[in-house]
């Protein structure tokens, strides 16, 4: 009895560093999947909303008049790449490869940034145009449902510039590659849930 | 899966966005929506299976997963449906 105490004790760590759990399966991962397919409802609430509210324009403009479809097509299209260099991130951060793993997520967090940006720059452009939070529910709903995505994406770039800085002073806790994984599936999450609002949002018309 | 692998996928996931946003300029009549959901569905489905790996993993974290996904489409759907949404 004493050695299997000795030999499993219950902090114990596997060859990769990570926990040893009852089910066999990382706590973390467990977490993590919870936490996105609670995501879906918090999302699932706002997209309904929006597709409730998206013909109310009252004065305001309608989405037809205010949505850019090639401009947005170009950032839909640089998030779903930034989903390549991620898995090319957690590929290089399995095989441990920490340049590759560094330079696959600095590139995701840019890539992250310039969509960051394109979405200011449309927000801007929106209400130049003269869509503002109040002026109508289609416009509450879009900017609630389409801001709420955008502080995902911006919380997911900190925590990949943050990852870099931590794992370039090699002070990554626990399994490095489950911790890259784990962001990785955020970032991931963020990307299926932009393909839905691409489509229903700014696709099919009112 | 190997680089390869991955490249391969996004490159369909490329296509397919290219034919999403092609439905906007070209007229695809009664097919418009039906073509235009497929083709979310398909590219939520390779993205969560390839990118997140959902495909090679353990059952339970699909299960956890697709269980809060059918959850919220089930939810918001009958609440549409109260709304008279899909009456429009």
């Amino acid at each position: 009895m004493a050695e299997t105490a000795t030999a499993q004790p219950a902090t114990a760590h596997d060859a990769h560093g990570a926990h040893v759990t009852s089910t066999g399966l990382s706590n973390v991962k467990l977490g993590m999947w919870l936490f996105l397919g609670s995501d879906c409802l918090l999302f699932g609430g706002l997209i309904s909303t929006y597709m409730l509210y998206r013909g109310r324009v009252a004065n305001g403009p309608t989405p037809e008049q205010v949505y850019d479809i090639p401009f947005t097509s170009v950032s839909s299209f640089v998030l779903l790449m930034s989903s390549l260099t991620m898995v090319l991130a957690v590929s290089a951060a399995h095989k441990r490869d920490d340049r590759g793993t560094n330079l696959w997520l600095t590139i995701t967090a840019l890539l992250g940034t310039t969509f960051v940006g394109g979405q200011v720059y449309e927000f801007t452009a929106f209400y130049n145009e003269g869509l503002g939070f109040t002026t109508s529910l289609f416009g509450s709903s879009f900017y609630t449902l389409t801001g709420f995505h955008g502080a995902h994406v911006t919380v997911g770039i900190i925590m990949l510039l943050a990852l870099v800085a931590i794992n370039k002073r090699s002070r990554v806790p626990g399994s490095k590659s489950e911790t890259v994984e784990m962001i990785g599936l955020y970032w991931h999450f963020v990307d299926i849930v932009w393909i839905i609002i691409f489509t229903l949002v700014y696709l099919i018309p009112v | 899966m190997s680089t390869r692998g991955y490249v391969n996928v996004a490159v369909i996931l490329a296509a397919i966005t290219s034919l999403e946003v092609s439905t906007y300029y070209v007229d695809f009549g009664p097919l418009f929506l039906p073509a235009l959901l497929t083709m979310m569905a398909v590219k939520f489905v390779m993205v969560v299976s390839y990118f997140m790996h959902l495909k090679f993993d353990n059952k339970l974290f699909s299960w956890l997963f697709y269980t809060g996904l059918f959850l919220a489409v089930g939810v918001y759907a009958a609440a549409l449906a109260t709304f008279h949404f899909f009456l429009r």
